[in-house]
């Protein structure tokens, strides 16, 4: 109990040191660029004499709030993204006094839909996942007539498909990743029925509705933000699917395989040159009021967007980053390093 | 009539027995099954996690040459900037020379860990006597290296990313003794890390210690305070009536609102800085506060009316008598409630998640002020990464845990006993 006092006034006299400014970048956003950051942030803590920056894991959403809640020391410096950012956010940011975004392109990170090596790769199209887990789905009957799903089996859909049950294990709807699932592969098998296309130009959240929707009798389970248990789900069951990242894949090659989407194996080559149809681009976004205020920002950009870190061999593409390619980076890194503020 | 009573009590007197008994098997077979319980989950734990304990070192001889160091002077600022990554390449190479080609140069440099680079600067900078001499460096084997050598008792199959070539460099190094499997004490003494093999639990133990201390040192005087005011001193009337009810809501308050209020009213408002164990701390406190004061009410109460009337009879103070008979008596409750209390919070992740305290950090924080994660907080991401190796990582990390909140409890079990007192 003497020790009581001395902790107090410790505590006392290192919160008012606080109050005078921060010497450690702060990142938020992002669940999936929170992987490779991460690594460029312990990196960069180990080769220079700044501090490792702090990433935190809010999701895209809800780090575009916080970096856009102000321009103050207090608010984070950057903010990942598992998409672009919105027109909206860009303007929330500037209403709150946030002028001057720089825009980073990461690089690409595929989805993956996955199965056991227990059982059969699967060969499927877009338009067949769509079919087998929409909410809603055109008439089998040929008519143009939206009914409620009634498939059961991979075969109703297609007779080349096997006998199994659908059963598919995927993120739940705060996850970037089932954004991404949504818009690159149920849109993209959706807006091959050519009359479901046409109600785009009419009524574009109906289209959405349709298209995005996903069924909720149970045939696609949501598995939690978690894609390790996904994994870990397959492996228990060998006839469910999971859809998740490309680098989970990656780690798990011994025991999961890679459906085929639209003929297109899902490999690094595949994602990188852009034939595998369901990437999508990793971005982060760099607070230009705070340069210089927060010691390490330049050179923590440098670092970033490095050929040892974001090339084609860096060590973000050990951890599963699909790279950008080299005149591309070149291009990027110049834009970024100039800090050219972004204009939607 | 005498007779008819015992006639009936003798004559139920079996099926009595036989209740009985059954009541107390089924009372021990569920003893039995909800230790079974804890048995299967800890040894779950304990099984998945002894990978995580030891970690596979490679013996190089490092050639400190000058000139891939690109060095001309010996000053230390020179050899803390050098190119280590070039003198650790050229040292594998040379032990394998029969190695070519870029793609099986890149996956041969892809077996020793991340970190071996820095191993080999902190080797050189402690001894800078050896700048263009060989010098015997042991470092770290990449984490799929260490998963396979712990995995596969045989070097002919391949591994989780590794291939059939990887493996035979592997068996070649594992014959001439240049592996060596040791205690894996970087688990405990360094921080977070994306590398597997390097990962540890001091930043997030060291960040709950924190975070408890700051919990303690606001609830426990706050707590037993409310407590022995509302029990010994406070008039019974409506407003006590509302305070009491209330405390005891918000016990039953789901923890993420406790998160929010932080995130709304302690960072926002106060301005204090996220994601430290101060903030941390002090949503901890709202937390547990109700828990204390309830436990702490309960164990005042339940001190004998006749120790109370004694000392006021001789003459003490109601000061006198709450500080100094009522409350010693009390504290073996008080200290329970505070334990569970404190328990609670120690496994708390939901509020954390608010304020910013669910984070990769890797620095460990020196003060309340430096931000840090928690130990819950570590299992989750850890949990949450793509690596493999991460899962040993996580049981083992479950496993600190377990044995942090064991330890808070056998001092709380002294304490009770040291301040009991049988009348």
């Amino acid at each position: 109990m003497k020790k009581l006092p001395i902790i107090l006034s410790l505590i006392a006299t290192s919160s008012n040191l606080m109050a005078a400014g921060r010497d450690t970048i702060s990142v938020v956003g992002s669940s999936t660029v929170y992987p490779f950051s991460t690594v460029v942030a312990e990196r960069f803590g180990k080769t220079t004499d700044f501090k490792t920056p702090k990433i935190e894991s809010t999701g895209t959403g809800g780090g575009m709030k916080l970096f856009c809640a102000g321009a103050g020391i207090d608010t984070p410096d950057m903010s990942n993204a598992s998409r672009r950012i919105k027109k909206s956010e860009l303007e929330m940011c500037e209403k709150n006094g946030v002028k001057e975004v720089t825009e980073v392109l990461v690089g690409y990170d595929g989805i993956v839909i996955a199965n056991s090596k227990a059982t059969k790769q699967m060969e499927i199209t877009r338009k067949e996942i769509f079919l087998a887990l929409a909410k809603q789905v055109p008439a089998t009957d040929g008519s143009e007539k939206l009914v409620d799903n009634p498939y059961k089996t991979w075969n109703e859909i297609n007779p080349d498909l096997p006998k199994t049950k659908i059963e598919v294990l995927g993120p739940p709807p705060t996850s970037g990743t089932r954004d991404a699932f949504a818009e690159l592969v149920l849109e993209g098998g959706c807006e091959q029925f050519a009359w479901i296309k046409a109600i785009k130009k009419q009524d574009k959240n109906k289209y959405k509705a349709i298209c995005h929707s996903v069924r909720e009798d149970h045939v696609y389970i949501e598995a939690g933000e978690n894609d390790n248990l996904i994994v870990q789900k397959l492996t228990t069951n060998p006839k469910a699917l999971g859809v998740f990242g490309f680098s989970f894949l990656d780690q798990n090659s011994d025991t999961l395989q890679g459906s085929i989407v639209d003929g297109e194996k899902p490999t690094f080559e595949g994602i990188a040159d852009g034939s595998y149809p369901v990437s999508r681009p990793l971005y982060f976004y760099v607070k230009n009021a705070h340069v210089g205020k927060v010691p390490g920002i330049k050179e923590f950009l440098e670092e970033f967007t490095s050929e040892a870190s974001m090339g084609e061999e860096g060590y973000l593409t050990d951890k599963g980053l699909i790279p950008l390619g080299e005149a591309k980076l070149k291009k990027i890194r110049d834009q970024v390093l100039s800090f050219t503020p972004l204009k939607l | 009539m005498n007779r008819t009573t015992t006639e009936k009590v003798v004559k139920s007197l079996k099926q009595r027995h036989r209740k009985e008994k059954l009541f107390k098997a089924a009372g021990f077979a569920s003893v039995c099954f909800g230790f079974l319980l804890v048995l299967t989950l800890i040894s779950d734990i304990v099984i998945k996690a002894t990978p995580a304990f030891h970690q596979h070192w490679l013996k190089l001889e490092i050639d400190y040459q000058q000139e891939w160091l690109g060095v001309d002077s010996l000053d230390y600022e020179k050899l803390e900037s050098a190119d280590y990554r070039k003198v650790l390449r050229r040292s594998i190479l040379a032990m394998m020379p029969e190695v070519s080609g870029r793609q099986d140069k890149r996956s041969l440099y892809k077996l020793v860990s991340n970190n071996a680079e820095f191993t080999v600067r902190d080797a050189l900078l402690k001894s800078p006597e050896f700048i263009g001499k060989k010098k015997n460096v042991w470092v770290m084997l990449d984490d799929d290296v260490d998963s396979y050598l712990k995995e596969n008792t045989e070097f002919s199959q391949t591994g989780i990313r590794i291939s059939e070539k990887q493996a035979g460099w592997i068996e070649q190094w594992y014959n001439n003794g240049l592996i060596d499997k040791q205690w894996n004490t970087e688990f405990l003494t360094s921080g977070d890390s994306r590398e597997p093999e390097l990962a540890g639990v001091r930043g997030a133990l060291t960040g709950t210690m924190w975070t408890m201390l700051v919990t303690l040192i606001l609830s426990f005087p706050l707590g037993v305070a409310a407590a022995l005011y509302l029990e010994e001193f406070a008039p019974s009337n409506r407003f006590t009536d509302f305070i009491e009810v209330n405390i005891n809501n918000l016990a039953a308050v789901p923890s993420i609102v406790f998160g929010l209020l932080g995130l709304a009213v302690i960072i926002n408002l106060f301005g204090m800085p996220r994601s430290t164990p101060l903030v941390g701390g002090v949503v901890l406190t709202l937390m547990t506060l109700p828990t204390i004061i309830i436990a702490s009410r309960a164990s005042i109460k339940a001190v004998p009316p006749s120790i109370r009337e004694a000392a006021l009879g001789l003459g003490a103070s109601k000061m006198q008598v709450a500080f100094g008979h009522v409350l010693p008596l009390a504290m073996p409750g008080i200290i329970t409630g505070t334990i569970i209390g404190m328990a609670q919070a120690l496994g708390e992740t939901a509020p954390l998640l608010m304020i910013g305290m669910v984070a990769f950090i890797v620095d460990v924080p020196m003060g309340v002020t430096d931000a840090s994660t928690v130990m819950p907080v570590q299992i989750y991401l850890w949990a949450d990464s793509p690596e493999r190796a991460f899962l040993a990582k996580t049981s083992a990390a479950i496993l600190v845990l377990l044995t942090f909140l064991m330890m808070m409890n056998t001092l709380a079990a002294t304490l009770r006993r040291k301040f009991e007192k049988r009348f």
